[in-house]
Formats: structure tokens, sequence, C-alpha cells
């Protein structure tokens, strides 16, 4: 059944608006940084906070409508969540944290644990059913708590930051196994993170959330590729400005004007990426390119490149290697000029 | 300078220098003074004598009469101290910390001005006492009930003080986490609430059952001294004393102190070192 979902939920200051339809079967990831409400969309959608306004419905299911009055209370709702932190039951077993739901459905004690047996099976821990969630690691604690949130056949899935708590090492292996268990989920799912990879390796269909707003949903090609807000931009490694297209220039919003090969018209958004930019100490030759002066504000490894940060007309993040800082003495004040070839920029409407 | 600086920072870590000399003495004094009764308890005790005076038919009952009636109030005070604690932990409502100051009103008033106080309610001319008399026929003091509810009284607020401590330690999201599971609010309590604070519940019963087996003074008052039904052991303590009789006060006085220590140690081991 299709999750539809119209949320509007006031805390103190800030408030959340975010209108949300899940398709049986589809993963939606929610993007955004720490405060953009995710949790809180998760939390309403769970009914563990009020709606202000809005509702929540679960193909014909009413879950919740504040116009009609009708509010199911969480522990009627059947939607399976998966806590940041897990909150696994400390005082329980793997087992019998699985077997919870079951349990306080009705279902009889030794009905509750074969079944909480065969749901830890699937996630691979039939090994470790008799251990309480301290003798856990952090990986095996989060696939107790997907089992959990699973063992009880759940309308809908709810998965807030599952990967948050995990070293980058388990990460990896985690994130494919989840992937996996949501591919085999037949309800909707939606997923919250603040982690550009989780949301893109997870997700059929992003949704960006700033300040209680969506910004941008999209698949992840579509989001990666054309970023609408400097925060998806820096996500995604890409320099992101806005502008006005006119046969093939871009005059951006502080005045300078990139050339691109592509021929918009009208309000623009500009990206490309940082390894498309050279530097070079004095104006480079070729006439089909971008260029422009800058001076050096920041120098940082990350891997096998060193990302440069630059201010000028243009402000940018430049991607060049090791060799090249040398080479051209790059240090915090260097002058340089940057140029960027019209092809490797993406220019689409804003 | 910075070198005096640097002699002195890891003496601080390590050993009390700072402390001004002059406090030792009374530090010292206050330990002898606090251990010294209970010295006195060991010395004097008449330790060859001791199984007989034991063994006799009122110690015994005393004996008995305290363990059972400190029981009994211990499970009273569980079964209503544990839903005020949460009342305190966990709703919102106006005028919750004067309802907090209320409860810890017994641990700072004289126990006989709580038997006073009992009487005034329960007694047979009391507010809740008469018509209870009138109606039912029932006269709650002087039987073993009343010892029951004078112990009781004195003893809760440890239990409340105790419980609600470990319900606002105890991590709320662990039940939003049932909910969502399909637990409703009363399965909640009894499988994730209730054993996640069951060692402050155990900690607060045990100071709930020590406090109410040493209760003398609300229980003379309100219960009176009567053998077999009232005269518990601290009674009979005193009772033994006023009697001309030191070596059975000793002896009783012994197997209270003994109860103590023993409930001190279990605290220690068992609870408080795994709160810290």
């Amino acid at each position: 059944m299709t999750l539809v979902a119209d949320l509007h939920v006031v805390r103190g200051d800030f408030d959340l608006r975010l209108s949300l339809t899940v398709a049986p079967g589809e993963v939606v990831v929610l993007l955004g940084p720490n405060g953009a409400g995710k949790s809180s969309a998760l939390r309403a959608m769970a009914g563990l906070l009020r709606l202000e306004d809005g509702s929540v419905r679960l193909g014909d299911d009413v879950v919740e409508d504040t116009d009609a009055g009708v509010r199911l209370p969480p522990e009627r709702r059947n939607v399976g969540v998966v806590f940041q932190d897990y909150l696994l039951f400390p005082h329980l077993s793997a087992r019998e944290n699985v077997a919870f739901g079951l349990r306080a459905r009705g279902l009889d004690h030794s009905a509750a644990l074969r079944r909480a047996d065969e749901a830890l099976d699937r996630v691979g821990l039939a090994a470790y059913v008799d251990r309480r969630p301290a003798h856990l690691s952090g990986g095996q604690a989060q696939r107790v708590a997907l089992a959990r949130a699973l063992v009880t056949r759940p309308r809908l899935l709810l998965l807030d930051e599952p990967l948050a708590a995990l070293d980058a090492g388990t990460r990896l292996e985690v994130r494919s196994d989840l992937r996996r268990h949501l591919a085999d989920f037949e309800g909707p799912a939606v997923v919250v993170t603040h982690d550009v990879l989780d949301a893109f390796v997870l997700a059929d269909r992003l949704v960006v959330l700033e300040a209680g707003r969506v910004v941008q949903t999209g698949t992840p090609t579509e989001v990666g590729r054309h970023p609408r807000t400097s925060y998806v931009a820096t996500l995604v490694g890409l320099n992101l400005y806005r502008g006005h297209a006119l046969d093939g220039v871009v005059t951006l919003d502080g005045g300078a004007t990139l050339t691109t090969a592509q021929h918009q018209t009208g309000p623009v958004l500009v990206a490309f990426s940082p390894s498309a930019v050279a530097l070079h100490r004095g104006r480079p030759d070729g006439s089909a390119r971008n260029c422009w002066p800058a001076s050096v504000t920041g120098l940082e490894q990350q891997g096998d490149v060193v990302r440069v940060r630059l201010a000028g007309p243009l402000e940018a993040a430049v991607d060049v290697t090791a060799l090249a800082v040398a080479e051209l003495h790059l240090a915090p004040g260097t002058q340089v000029w940057a140029a960027v070839k019209a092809t490797e920029t993406a220019v689409y409407p804003a | 300078m910075s070198s005096a600086v640097r002699r002195v920072r890891p003496r601080r870590r390590g050993q009390p220098t700072g402390l001004p000399p002059v406090l030792v003495p009374f530090a010292v004094l206050a330990l002898l003074f606090l251990l010294l009764p209970v010295a006195g308890l060991l010395v004097r005790a008449p330790w060859r004598s001791m199984p007989a005076v034991l063994t006799q038919p009122a110690a015994l009952d005393a004996l008995r009469l305290s363990i059972v009636c400190a029981s009994a109030a211990t499970v009273l005070c569980v079964l209503l101290g544990v839903p005020l604690a949460w009342l305190l932990a966990r709703a919102e409502f106006r005028g919750r910390s004067v309802v907090r100051a209320l409860v810890t009103v017994p641990l700072v008033l004289p126990p006989v001005v709580g038997g006073v106080a009992l009487f005034t309610a329960l007694g047979r001319r009391g507010i809740v006492g008469r018509p209870l008399d009138e109606w039912f026929g029932v006269s709650l003091p002087f039987t073993t009930p009343a010892v029951v509810v004078a112990e009781a009284f004195v003893a809760m607020p440890f239990l409340v003080i105790a419980v609600e401590g470990a319900l606002r330690g105890a991590d709320r999201r662990l039940e939003d986490a049932a909910s969502t599971m399909g637990a409703t609010r009363w399965y909640t309590f009894r499988r994730v609430t209730l054993p996640l604070v069951a060692p402050g519940l155990a900690a607060g019963a045990v100071l709930c059952w020590a406090r109410a087996l040493g209760e003398f003074g609300a229980t003379i008052t309100f219960a009176g001294n009567f053998p077999g039904t009232t005269r518990t052991m601290p009674v009979e303590v005193f009772i033994a004393l006023q009697r001309g009789d030191p070596a059975a006060a000793i002896a009783l006085s012994l197997v209270l102190l003994l109860v103590s220590v023993t409930v001190l140690a279990l605290l220690r081991e068992r609870w408080l070192g795994a709160l810290r």
C-alpha cells in the first residue's frame, strides 16, 4: 500500500512541512543536515510526534488526519521503526528483543520466539540469539534492530540514521545488507540520513530537506548531477552557481560570467566538479575556456588529492594533485588563474 | 613559577595536600563519635547468655512480628510508591514540585509526630478512621495492621525517591520504541519500564524494609505495645531497658545491628556498585 503523508510539525521555533508519497517497495531517503527535521518527520509518521496539521495515509487507511480528528496511537499503526542508536532493550536478549512486538500483539511465547529466531536467521544472526545488546557489535545490533522492525510484518518501514552509529569498516558491509533487506521489503520504506553515500546507495528516490522544507527531490543520479542548493552541491562534491543564461553565456549573481556548452535561457544553475578546474600561475591560453583570477584561501588533503579553496569573482573548490601544489607553490594567499572548460559545466533551469 | 605549578598539579590529583590540618582532628573525632556506640554494643554484649535471651518466646515473637510487618510495609510501599514515583517522574502537572516536597515530609518528620498524625487520620475519631469504624466496624490503631501502616508511612519516601531517580535515569526512547512495536502503555510499563528501573526499585525496597524494621516512634504511638501483635523488635529493646534488663536490650540491639549492616553491605555491593 502506498504511503501518502502530508506533515506539518511544529516544535518550538522549528516547523516542518513535508509532503511525501512512497509507493509499495519504494525506498525514499530523507537527506538533510542535522536539524533539518528529518527525524521529526519520521517520528510524526510513527505517531510519536503529534502533527500540527496534516495527514498520514497507508493505502485506504487513514492513520492520522487532523482535519478529521483521526489519530492512531503508535502501537496501533503497525509501522516498523529502526531507531537511531537502535534502542534495543538492554535487559532482553536479541531473541527476546525481536519477539517483543509479537508478544505485545498477543502471540504466545514459544511461537513468538520461533518467529524471532527465524527473523534473526534471515539477518545472519542465528548464532547470537541469546546475546544481550551490550554483547553485540554495532553491526549486529543494527541487524537485530532491523529484524525487530520487520518481524511484525509492518505496513511501513521507517529507518532513522540506520548506519550512523557504525564505524567505516562495518558500515560498508551493513549498508549493502540493508539495501538487500530494503529491496525485499514489500511496503513503502522511508530512510533518514545525513550521509550522502548512504543516501545514494539506499535510495530509489531522494528528498532533500533543509530547515524543515523540501529543497530538492529526484533520483540519486538527478540530484547528484544537478544539485539545487549549495548544501546538496557540497554533499555531492560540486561547485554550484546561480545565474542567468543567454546564448551559452551565464551571468552569475556575483557578476562573473561562465561560458557553457549547453544553450539555456533564463534563470539557471551551473555546476562543475572540483576536478574539472585547472590552476595556473599565469593567465592560460586557449579561447573556449572560462578563466578567472583567484586567490587561494585554504588547502586540505583529501585522499590522494588536495582540495584547494579559491576566493575571487568565483568562489570554488578545486581538486589538484600534491605535485601540482608543489609546482604551483600553492599556499593560502597565492594568486592563481583558474580555468574550466565549457564542456565540463552542467547547466539546468533554476 | 611554572615549575611550582607543575609540582603542585600531580599532587592535587593523588593526595589531598590542600586540606587545612586543623580539620583532621575534628574528622577523627566525628569518626569516633559514629563508631564508639557501635563498639560499645559489641563490647558490652552478653555473648554467653545471648542464645538464651534471643530464644525467649517474647524475643522470638518480636523478631517474627518485626520481619512480617516490615515485609508487609515494604510490599505496601512498592504497590503504592512505584505508581507515585512514576507520576512524579513522568507526568507533567502543576504543583509537581510541591507534591515531591510533600512526599519527603515523613523523612524529616519526627516519627512520634508521624504516629500522632496517623491517629488524627486513621484513629477511631480520625477523619478517615471514624467512617471506617462507623460503617465497617474497622478500627486500625493498636493492631498489627497499624504497625504496618506506621512503618509504611515512614518508609515510603525511601522507595519513592529511589524509584523516581531510576525512572528519570531510564531512557524514555525505549518506551517509544516499544510503542511502535505494538505494545500498549501498560505492557510497555511491565516489560520495559519496570525491568529498566529494577535495580533502583530493589535498592529502594531494601532501604524501605530496613527503615520499616527499625521503626519505633510512629509504631509505639499509633500501634502501641502489645506483645505478639504490635511489640516489634525496637519496641522490645525499649521495654527491656525500661524493666532494667540491659543485657536483653543489647542482645536484641545486636540482632538489629546485624540486619542493618547486612542491608548496607547488600546495597553497596549489589546495587550501589552497579550504579557507579
